[in-house]
């Protein structure tokens, strides 16, 4: 067989290590490859209208064309708020609302606005709730820049002023900013704020594919929370990024004040008990899976990509996630000796789950892999395994839930879509 | 016999100490609210006294008072020996734990001098009001630290433990064939291979464990379900022989802090936290030279830790107030150890201005956090995450750093990991000790610490869980025996003692449960 020609864009020992343990030759971007991880700009060149670059069947690359609608902050949100309201035009049990007219289901994004475009509905939520702290974050931006906390309103003509530099020039990507709810009754493990990194992979959108690695991470604040509204531009007690900790003077270059999930489950299994920290998992991978099935209609959905999304979220003192964002290109910078060793494990059962074991990659394969070459992966939805399950169940009118739903477990069935 | 004399004299104390404890009161109470019940008839007040007591839950209360007390006394001997005989029966054992103090001291006391640190000085009122503002995030602006140093290290005490050998025992003329394989040569009883089948024989591979059992992919209903459902009956119970028992096959990770709460008879009331709040008082208003210490130490060890690092901030606020717990001095009692005494200044060595220091009577070593780090991911709460370490703490853990007879004792410990270790792998013992490697060297480090920073916090669990359940730390030693079996392949390997400490440097990817079922069972 050939040896696999591979790409790559980024000079991340986790992934060269990876490509080279596997006997890959590296070639240029230009050149054949079969295997390319790419940056953004490059994925977005070759699908460009204007590259007149096409496939051909052995070769893949790590990013969907538009992926920013599920990545950008401003389009994750607007996908989510559609998807539910056509759950609920259809009637869907899992758009059922409470009392108060939120979903009971669905509501796991903070209360979002975009900013300029939804202003004046901003303007009225915040009246309503006047003692509320939001938190600005730009449409485009990652790893914590240009974050910051608001709870006056002057705070925002301040910095509508500010930015505008010029009125002939719509808005662009770079210019929009979306404001959310603030969390700010978090979830505080030894007095400290923490949000949760989890890797998904998607090798489909349409039928939806899609994986959790186990071996995600709490990122610790260093600094004790402090919810005091002097303390809302001290941004090492509010941000968990990485990016922004490792400026602070109590950052710890050891552990990179990073805990793995299995210690966070430990600890909440032990101090909340085992039933509200499985539904807090659960509940976890479902919303994954919803935020998923939001733009798996928009998304395009080609057979020669796959990607993996860094997942953020943030658990509230009532063991509720809440999806914060979603980052099409997770970090794979290690800061740790452990962070080395699992990213080099996300990127080789990645490659095990995209790539058909000592295969050369083939885009008509029916990416269904073996149990075996999973590795850290579970399965988080195989919508085509469950639609076969679902045609096997009702032949049978019994049987064991959906194969799909592995560790989803013991969820009662009006919350599944089907 | 002369027996019937001393368990009365047994029973006395017990009693005493029972009438001077709470329970003794609320039981009074309890007793009045049962005769002021209509239906009791007078013929029969005593027993329906008792019956009622029975049905209110407080006769397991005094049940469990006994059992805590019975687990905290040892049995006295006959004929009553003096003082120090209950704390050490044997002379050179004796001297050499006080030359070991001395040695302590001495560098504690050359540690003042040369920082020209006081052991203990009042707080200016700012200091005082700052330390309770910061009270829980003490880990961020702690004090200069940059020349403390911990006072000793586990390998520091090794080297101690090494140099011992009993004045009366004189192997003959072939130097050392007897003890010639082992690095501790004070001659002790330990255990067997098949006594500790017997005592462990809960742990046996037909048995369902907890931390085996229960992990991964195997479906609850094999065994956790059942698990779950005993373990929920066994707590409400209440009861601490039942979770003892129970416990011997391991906790459940939801149901751990009752059960150890139980076996412990740690049961936190308005009392006890008034007690603690008074410590803490105690710390805001003065500076110890082992805060320092402890500082250190947390920021050593647990700082560092990716398991425990979150949790630094609570180790303070247990460590600090441990320090000056005087309730701690009791277990000194059944210690080989004395605790160290200062004077006043310009009243040196005048008895009646000696005071303890520190007050607790325990001066921190390197890695001392460590006791209390795995109890972070089992309690949530401060105070009672400080009453059931200083249980675990005056029950067991002290004997892991003081020089003593006892069974329990790090001596016998170590001696029983050579001892098992030289029957079980006899061939891998003699390899590494030509390789100039003494098994001990490596492991000690993981025995006085009960292996805790050295595998992951789940397995730390369910190893305690066993210490708990069967009163005793020779797992310890058992567990130590089968990392180094299960090694073996890579340490038979090895030219060197860099090599060997290499290939045991990671432990925390180690299943302690099937691994201690490996070497006690499985020849």
């Amino acid at each position: 067989m050939a040896r696999l020609k591979y790409a790559c864009d980024m000079d991340k020992s986790v992934l060269l290590n990876n490509f080279e343990a596997r006997g890959w030759i590296p070639v240029s971007q230009d050149d054949d490859w079969n295997f390319y991880w790419a940056n953004v700009q490059s994925v977005r060149n070759i699908f460009s209208i204007d590259s007149g670059y096409r496939l051909t069947d052995d070769q893949i690359i790590n990013h969907f064309p538009n992926h920013v609608e599920l990545t950008r902050k401003d389009l994750m949100v607007k996908n989510i708020k559609r998807y539910r309201k056509d759950l609920d035009k259809e009637g869907n049990p899992l758009a059922e609302k409470d009392e108060f007219g939120r979903y009971i289901h669905l509501d796991f994004i903070p209360q979002t606005f975009m900013l300029p475009a939804d202003y004046n509905l901003f303007v009225e939520e915040f009246r309503k709730n006047p003692n509320t702290t939001w938190i600005m974050k730009p449409c485009g931006k990652a790893r914590g820049i240009g974050i910051f906390l608001v709870n006056k309103l002057s705070q925002l003509k301040k910095w509508s002023r500010d930015s505008k530099t010029s009125n002939f020039t719509p808005p662009t990507s770079k210019d929009t900013y979306v404001i959310s709810k603030y969390i700010d009754n978090p979830l505080l493990i030894g007095g400290k704020k923490f949000d949760l990194r989890l890797y998904v992979l998607v090798t489909s959108f349409r039928p939806l594919k899609c994986y959790m690695f186990r071996l995600g991470f709490a990122r610790f604040c260093t600094v004790k929370y402090n919810a005091s509204v002097n303390e809302l531009d001290n941004m090492f007690v509010h941000l968990t990024n990485v990016s922004i900790q490792k400026q602070g003077d109590e950052y710890n270059a050891v552990h990179g004040g990073k805990w793995t999930i299995q210690n966070l489950r430990l600890f909440l299994e032990s101090t909340r008990g085992k039933d509200v920290t499985d539904k807090l998992f659960d509940e976890i991978n479902w919303q994954t899976v919803h935020s998923l099935k939001a733009v798996s209609n928009v998304i395009s959905n080609d057979r020669h990509c796959f990607e993996c999304y860094g997942y953020d979220y943030i658990v509230d003192d009532n063991l509720k996630p809440w999806l914060i964002e979603v980052n099409a290109s997770p970090s794979l910078t290690s800061t740790t000796s452990s962070d080395r060793i699992m990213k080099y494990k996300l990127m080789n059962d990645l490659i095990n789950i995209v790539i058909q074991p000592g295969q050369m990659p083939d885009v008509r394969w029916n990416r269904i892999p073996s149990k075996d070459s999973l590795g850290n992966f579970d399965v988080l939805f195989d919508e085509e395994l469950a639609q076969q399950d679902q045609v096997l169940q009702d032949s049978k009118k019994a049987g064991p839930g959906v194969r799909g739903f592995k560790d989803l477990r013991g969820r009662p069935s009006p919350a599944t879509w089907k | 016999m002369g027996e019937p004399p001393l368990t009365q004299k047994y029973m006395k104390e017990l009693i005493h100490d029972l009438k001077a404890s709470k329970l003794y009161t609320d039981l009074q109470n309890a007793a009045q609210v049962e005769v002021a019940k209509t239906h009791l008839r007078l013929s029969d007040v005593r027993k329906g006294v008792q019956t009622g007591l029975v049905n209110s839950g407080w006769d397991r209360k005094l049940r469990n008072a006994i059992f805590k007390y019975i687990q905290c006394h040892p049995k006295i001997p006959y004929p009553l020996p003096p003082a120090d005989h209950m704390k050490e029966p044997l002379l050179y054992l004796r001297k050499a734990q006080q030359n070991w103090e001395k040695r302590i001291l001495k560098s504690l006391n050359s540690m003042c001098t040369e920082l020209n640190m006081p052991l203990a000085r009042k707080r200016p009122e700012k200091e005082q009001r700052d330390i309770i503002h910061r009270w829980t995030e003490l880990g961020t602006d702690g004090p200069d630290l940059t020349q403390i140093r911990p006072v000793y290290a586990p390998k520091d005490f090794l080297e101690v433990i090494i140099g011992l050998s009993n004045p009366n025992y004189h192997n003959g003329d072939a130097p050392g064939f007897h003890h010639l394989w082992g690095i501790v040569q004070v001659p002790l009883k330990v255990k067997s291979i098949n006594k500790l089948r017997l005592q462990y024989s809960d742990m046996a591979i037909n048995q369902g464990q907890s931390g085996i059992d229960d992990f991964g992919d195997i479906p609850p209903e094999l065994f956790e379900s059942d698990k779950m459902k005993i373990g929920k009956k066994v707590v409400n119970a209440c009861h601490g022989p039942l979770a003892q028992e129970f416990s011997k096959k391991g906790c459940p990770t939801c149901l751990r802090a009752t059960l150890w709460c139980q076996m412990l008879g740690v049961e936190i009331d308005e009392e006890d936290i008034l007690y603690y709040e008074q410590l803490k008082v105690n710390v805001q208003q003065h500076d110890l030279l082992v805060d320092s210490l402890l500082y250190k130490d947390v920021k050593l060890t647990a700082t560092n830790d990716d398991q425990y690092f979150v949790f630094e901030d609570f180790l303070y606020q247990v460590l600090l107030p441990f320090s000056r717990d005087t309730c701690v001095l009791k277990h000194f009692a059944q210690n080989s150890a004395t605790p160290p005494k200062s004077y006043i200044r310009g009243k040196m060595g005048q008895e009646e201005y000696a005071v303890v220091y520190p007050p607790n009577g325990v001066i921190p070593f390197h890695g001392f956090a460590m006791y209390v780090a795995p109890l972070c991911y089992v309690f949530n709460e401060p105070v009672c995450l400080y009453y059931v370490f200083k249980e675990l703490y005056c029950r067991y853990f002290f004997r892991l750093h003081s020089i003593s007879s006892h069974p329990q004792g790090i001596l016998a410990i170590s001696l029983l990991f050579e001892s098992l270790l030289q029957i079980h792998e006899p061939e891998l013992y003699f390899h590494l000790k030509t390789v100039g490697c003494h098994p001990l060297k490596i492991s000690f480090k993981w025995l006085v610490r009960a292996f805790s920073g050295y595998l992951s916090s789940d397995q730390v669990l369910l190893l305690w869980d066993r210490i708990l359940a069967h009163s005793s730390l020779e797992i310890l030693a058992v567990l130590a025996v089968a990392i180094f079996s299960f090694r073996k392949t890579n340490l038979m390997k090895v030219q060197s003692y860099n090599a060997a400490e290499a290939v045991l440097a990671d432990l925390t990817t180690l299943q302690v449960i099937p691994l201690i079922q490996l070497s006690l069972f499985s020849k």
